[in-house]
């Protein structure tokens, strides 16, 4: 048995650990990767005769660039890049005053609805919480891509200080986690302060539902 | 959607006392599963309607040239249908293109019919009084395949580079709510409300039974539907703009996605939700 210095060892496994890094998200199962300019080329054509707004939605911004790339598991640093420029768009309320109405924020969480090529002009976005998390616990019809939210603001003691958290949070997931799988609510515009108050109000009113047995 | 949530419901009042949320969620899945069992009836399918119009589709002479489909080649030989759909997308040299089955139709039609295309596109999906030609010769080749395996095409560069680029699109976050296909389909066991999600990130299972299982008859539009339905309305849900019908971008994710599903049994059309 030939014995390697250690630190030989460790720079190697080092080195080895870095090549899986950087290979694991270009390819998988022995495929090349594809040529980026092609890939754009084919997403060009299949959008080719839609309105410039709607295909400026296929083109990707920093954010969007960075998480596709490294799908989702960014280094440190890009993380904190990341963070630090989704924290830069977020906008609190003017009055200081983060909960709303809990009955509003219930219509924003249970309707799916906006932005989709279906949605007739002038539709009003929800932000359809319901499609990804557990939200009223007596409400079967919940999806699981997100965490259960029942109980929120009673398992935290409707905690004042959590509140500007959450809402942050909801206003641009990305400036609290990078490359998380929730939209960025309030930077993108899909939903207003105010709806976003509402939706604060749902998890963090004694009276709403989610705080509800 | 309101026909699962009442029997849901009811299963739900039925255990009384569900008490723990675990519980409550095995619940939905089961009654959910009870469901799919229930519609699961291939006697009772009407997308074997759309297998039938789409017999009589291809053998019908149309099309400037008065001919009928038979000497298509899908990929096996001209005229010949069984396991086309298994190996489809693939490379065709005549084309010097990757085609899925709906492109590789819309160009016989063409070529070899003189068939007016655009009118065919127009009426790509189907709707109340408006039959689909595509979705009928889909389900009707598709149906040649019964009890094959899915068998993603690799020998050709082109192949193999459209399956690639799928990939690439399927981990593209893009539009207003950041959302790739991975967001929502990468993971096991997942839901968007009680819709159960496939997961495509990895081979195996459940991209095969997806997979293996369009065309299908989806009991809530009351039409069969194809996958370039399904993808046309994943992105209508992803809040991407509305992809072009039997684009070559459609066709690269159907060709990731069949590697993933790769070995699955074709049992089509199927029935669902």
């Amino acid at each position: 048995m030939v014995s390697f210095p250690s630190h030989l060892v460790r720079a190697v496994a080092l080195v080895a650990c870095g090549l899986v890094l950087v290979v694991t998200p270009a390819a998988t199962q022995d495929r090349p990767a594809a040529d980026p300019a092609r890939v754009d080329a084919l997403i060009g054509a299949m959008f080719q005769r839609v309105s410039p707004e709607w295909r400026a939605r296929t083109e990707l911004d920093p954010t969007q660039r960075t998480c596709t790339d490294r799908r989702n598991q960014v280094s440190a640093a890009e993380a904190d890049a990341i963070q630090a420029r989704e924290r830069a768009s977020v906008v609190l309320p003017p009055d200081g005053n983060f909960l709303g109405d809990w009955r509003k924020g219930f219509q924003v969480a249970n309707n799916g609805r906006g932005f989709q090529f279906s949605d007739p002009a002038g539709t009003v976005a929800g932000g359809n919480c319901y499609a990804c998390h557990q939200m009223d616990p007596k409400e079967v019809s919940y999806g699981t891509l997100g965490p259960s939210l029942a109980g929120y603001g009673r398992d935290r003691n409707y905690d004042p200080e959590l509140i500007r958290d959450v809402y942050i949070k909801i206003f641009n997931a990305q400036a609290v986690v990078a490359c998380s799988n929730m939209p960025r609510f309030g930077s993108s515009k899909v939903l207003t302060i105010d709806q976003i108050k509402d939706v604060l109000a749902y998890l963090f009113d004694r009276q709403s539902p989610v705080n509800q047995p | 959607m309101r026909g699962i949530r009442a029997l849901v419901a009811a299963a739900v009042t039925c255990a009384g006392m569900a008490g723990a949320l675990a519980q409550t969620q095995d619940e939905s899945e089961r009654e959910i599963e009870r469901y799919r069992a229930m519609i699961n009836d291939p006697m009772a399918n009407p997308g074997y309607l759309a297998v039938d119009r789409g017999e009589v589709l291809w053998s019908q002479a149309r099309g400037t040239k008065a001919v009928s489909l038979e000497t298509c080649d899908l990929g096996e030989g001209p005229g010949k249908l069984e396991g086309a759909y298994a190996r489809l997308p693939r490379y065709f040299a005549d084309a010097d293109r990757v085609m899925d089955l709906e492109q590789r139709l819309l160009w016989c039609m063409d070529k070899i019919q003189g068939l007016d295309t655009a009118d065919v596109v127009r009426r790509r999906f189907s709707g109340p009084g408006r039959a689909s030609d595509m979705e009928d010769l889909v389900a009707f080749i598709a149906n040649k395949s019964n009890g094959l395996r899915i068998e993603p095409q690799s020998s050709h560069p082109r192949e193999r580079e459209m399956t690639a680029m799928g990939e690439a699109m399927f981990y593209r976050r893009a539009g207003v709510m950041d959302f790739s296909c991975a967001t929502c389909h990468a993971e096991p066991g997942k839901r968007i409300r009680l819709q159960g999600l496939p997961d495509f990130s990895t081979p195996g299972k459940q991209a095969q039974e997806t997979m293996g299982s369009w065309p299908t008859y989806r009991v809530s539009q009351s039409a069969l539907r194809t996958m370039q339905h399904r993808l046309w309305d994943c992105f209508r849900q992803q809040r991407w703009p509305e992809p072009a019908y039997a684009s070559d971008g459609l066709t690269a994710l159907q060709m990731f996605l069949n590697v993933q599903a790769a070995g699955g049994e074709i049992t089509v059309p199927s029935i669902k939700r």
